[in-house]
């Protein structure tokens, strides 16, 4: 059993995230459950979602403690860096959190997701470049699982839009797979 | 040669009614029976009855009927027509049904214009809970929880819900008619067949108001209480067509 | 005969198959969904074709599911009522004329549909009514919660009555049940609640969708208002019988269906109590969480089960009078203060002790929560008696 928690500003399009990692799993042949904040919890413009993904029946789909967290930007990091489970991964938009690491016994990445996203010519796909860091990392699914469940909740969209999310997707893996 | 020239309409049953003596109600129930005979709508209409003295319609009408909650017969019947769109559907309401506790659901039928008649006795009071303040009950008139008459600033004036709803959108024939005397009955159920038209040719939501006496609780004899639906309560609610966007029919 | 030229009458049912066929289109296939719009699928796919509901959070997402799959549907009715009272009558009238009809909403709009509930047990009409619960009592907040279940259980509107309440735990339960909610609601006659909560609603979960339902090959309803046409003597739905001989004898029968269904559908689930000798008790959301919990403290050995009422009303009284014959504690756990609990008791009937732990107002326990007061108390029984 492994849980996620995505969270940045609505707008970064952080559910969209939580929602199709959800969907490729559960195409994988996995339980999932996904859980969205939501009223008062999204007031103030945050936005953050819950994926558990699981070989067997999911029981609470709340993470007090997740193995993952995806900060997109400052709020969030302070909000959730303490959360993580000990030896568990925090991967950081680095373009936009400045708030540095207070704690030693989990893994961070850092990626530069806006930046990279600002060179694509497209900033909305610095959701995707996380995604695509957050896969490489973790294994949980594949980029192609990952691009499957995006098409099709991409269905009617532009091809071109479609390829650009994978760009997004593939440089993310190769930034955090350099080591960087 | 012998003509029957007058008998209970088609879709009256044959049962005594258990109106107090000199109410409006038998008049109006035979009137409505009446005009679903001439229309020869009846075998395909479904009425709904109010909480109120005419709570018992169904044990007179010789429709389907199907009971409402006090004051929800305009909901009742909205989920009644849409269900069953080529159907006829009434509902029978009195004063305080409609007017009180049911004045959102009717005036929200009203404005989403649904192809329903309403049939609106009032007379002035609560009949079956005793003669208490309606909210049609005039200024001055006494009832049993306006022992010294209705006064404005303790009781509100009474409501004149006809004209509220005739801004609604949806509504398009409202009409005020009483049952006081031959001409005034022959004109209510001209109203009333107007507004079973209204319904028939599919053109929105159809209301007809109807002063009726009430002599037990406004304590007249009946025919006092006829003069006094003429003399003083068409003062408050006049006689008259409040809207009409059918025309002929 | 052209075969190009379709009868006007045909056009509605050719349209209405390629509609339902567009509708089957991911029957075969999983998909994540959203609680709420689970029960929007699944109702449509039940044959509902009315559905009247009023704005309150976190139901939302169903009330615009609807909008949108009566509209799509062809034939069905959707209306945004000025008041939940107005939604509910919408449906007794709907549920009169013979259609499957809904309406939903969450605790504060429950409360004023309760009229309309007891209405509807009286007249014995079908409905689906589903509770997405939040805190309270009073407007309280939007965040999950179960303290509605005195409310739901106990006929919540006057008189004496009873309503089919079905607790879902999972998005692909939300589905099965919404179905098997209108199949009750028409074999019974009677209105039918399904009881989540805003977690239930607002999780997504994987969920594949049983077949819709043809609604021409729907069992006749031989009791709805349509018309007479001449054909039949009128109608009468009521619920007002003045004679107390009449109204006692209406009470009766109600009390023999009441009887029936308790006997005929009454369901629970049961995980690990065949050799339990302490079994959690907890349904919905809060049964999720106690199944974390008991897996926890299995695998640290101690010997405990959960048991799941999947029907508040009737209640699974039988399923914990067996339990009770080999097992000593009972942890009834609850989003709530202590409701559920004193089925448990009634059900136990001083055999075995009954514990309580609930958290109110919106708070969702953790698994390890939950597990630290199974421990305490096994723990308290085995030192006990050892």
């Amino acid at each position: 059993m492994k849980k996620t928690i995505f969270a940045g500003f609505g707008g970064q399009g952080v559910l969209v995230m939580g929602y199709v990692f959800a969907t490729a799993v559960m195409n994988d042949g996995k339980e999932t459950t996904y859980l969205p904040a939501y009223g008062a919890e999204m007031r103030g413009g945050t936005a953050n979602c819950t994926v558990a993904v699981s070989d067997e029946e999911i029981f609470s789909p709340v993470a007090s403690s997740p193995d993952y967290v995806v900060v997109m930007n400052n709020p969030s990091m302070i909000k959730y860096e303490s959360v993580v489970k000990p030896g568990g991964i925090i991967f950081i938009n680095s373009s936009l959190v400045s708030k540095e690491l207070s704690r030693d016994d989990i893994t961070v990445f850092k990626v530069p997701s806006s930046a990279i996203a600002k060179k694509l010519k497209n900033e909305r796909i610095s959701n995707m470049i996380m995604l695509g860091a957050f896969v490489e990392k973790t294994k949980i699914t594949s980029l192609n699982s990952i691009m499957d469940a995006l098409a099709e909740n991409m269905k009617g969209k532009s091809a071109n839009l479609i390829k650009l999310n994978r760009k997004g997707l593939d440089k993310g893996a190769e930034y955090v797979s350099q080591g960087a | 040669m012998v003509k029957k020239v007058f008998g209970r309409p088609k879709y009256l049953k044959d049962a005594p009614f258990h109106y107090c003596p000199g109410c409006g109600h038998s008049i109006i129930h035979r009137l409505v029976a009446e005009v679903l005979e001439e229309l020869d709508i009846g075998d395909i209409t479904i009425g709904v009855p109010p909480a109120g003295c005419a709570v018992l319609a169904y044990d007179y009408f010789d429709v389907d009927m199907g009971e409402a909650p006090h004051g929800r017969g305009a909901a009742v019947a909205t989920g009644i027509k849409r269900t069953l769109p080529d159907r006829i559907v009434f509902s029978y309401q009195g004063d305080g049904d409609i007017a009180a506790i049911g004045t959102a659901e009717t005036i929200h039928a009203a404005n989403r214009g649904e192809n329903i008649t309403v049939i609106f006795v009032n007379n002035g009071c609560y009949g079956m809970t005793g003669g208490q303040m309606a909210p049609t009950t005039l200024l001055g008139q006494a009832s049993t929880t306006t022992p010294g008459g209705r006064n404005a600033a303790r009781d509100a004036a009474p409501i004149d819900l006809s004209e509220m709803l005739a801004i609604a959108h949806g509504s398009v024939y409202i009409e005020r008619t009483a049952v006081t005397s031959p001409k005034t009955i022959r004109g209510t159920k001209r109203a009333i067949a107007k507004a079973f038209k209204t319904q028939m040719a599919n053109r929105g939501f159809s209301l007809v108001e109807i002063l009726s006496p009430c002599p037990v609780n406004w304590k007249m004899s009946p025919v006092d209480a006829v003069k006094w639906i003429d003399s003083a309560m068409t003062k408050t609610f006049p006689l008259k067509v409040i809207k009409d966007e059918v025309g002929k029919l | 005969m052209d075969k190009r030229i379709v009868s006007a009458r045909a056009v509605p049912r050719a349209l209405l198959s390629v509609l339902i066929l567009q509708l089957r289109f991911i029957v075969d296939k999983k998909v994540l969904m959203r609680g709420s719009h689970v029960i929007g699928e699944a109702a449509a796919r039940a044959g509902c074709r009315f559905y009247a509901g009023y704005p309150i959070t976190p139901q939302n997402e169903l009330t615009e599911y609807m909008a949108e799959s009566m509209d799509r549907l062809g034939d069905g009715t959707f209306i945004q009522a000025e008041s939940e009272l107005a939604a509910v009558n919408m449906i007794i009238g709907a549920s009169m004329s013979g259609a499957r009809a809904m309406t939903s909403s969450s605790s504060p709009g429950i409360s004023l549909k309760q009229e309309g509930i007891s209405f509807l047990a009286a007249q014995e009409l079908p409905a689906v009514i589903v509770n997405t619960m939040r805190g309270g009592p009073g407007l309280g907040n939007i965040a999950p919660s179960q303290g509605d279940y005195f409310q739901a259980t106990r006929g919540g509107g006057h008189g004496d009555y009873r309503t089919i309440v079905l607790a879902p735990a999972s998005g692909q339960e939300l589905a099965d049940l919404t179905r098997t909610a209108f199949e009750y609601a028409d074999s019974y006659r009677t209105p039918v609640l399904i009881l989540g909560d805003g977690m239930m609603g607002q999780m997504m979960e994987p969920v594949v969708f049983p077949d819709p339902v043809d609604i021409h090959k729907l069992a006749p309803k031989p009791w709805i208002l349509d018309g007479a046409r001449g054909k039949r003597p009128s109608r009468i739905i009521r619920s007002l019988l003045l004679n107390p001989s009449t109204e006692e004898e209406r009470n009766w029968k109600l009390m023999r269906k009441y009887e029936m269904i308790s006997r005929e559908i009454t369901r629970a689930e049961s995980y690990m109590t065949s050799d339990a000798h302490m079994v959690v008790v907890a349904y919905g959301t809060a049964a999720r969480i106690a199944k974390g919990a008991v897996k926890r403290v299995r695998e640290m050995g101690l010997k405990v089960g959960l048991l799941r009422p999947v029907t508040l009303w009737p209640f699974p009284e039988h399923n914990l009078k067996e339990l009770s014959r080999y097992v000593k504690d009972f942890l009834v756990f609850e989003m709530s203060m202590g409701q559920m609990v004193e089925d448990v008791k009634i059900s136990i009937e001083g055999r075995s002790d009954v514990h309580f732990y609930g958290r109110p107002g919106g708070i969702i326990s953790t698994p390890d929560e939950v597990a630290k007061i199974i421990n305490t108390i096994y723990h308290r029984r085995h030192l006990e008696e050892d």
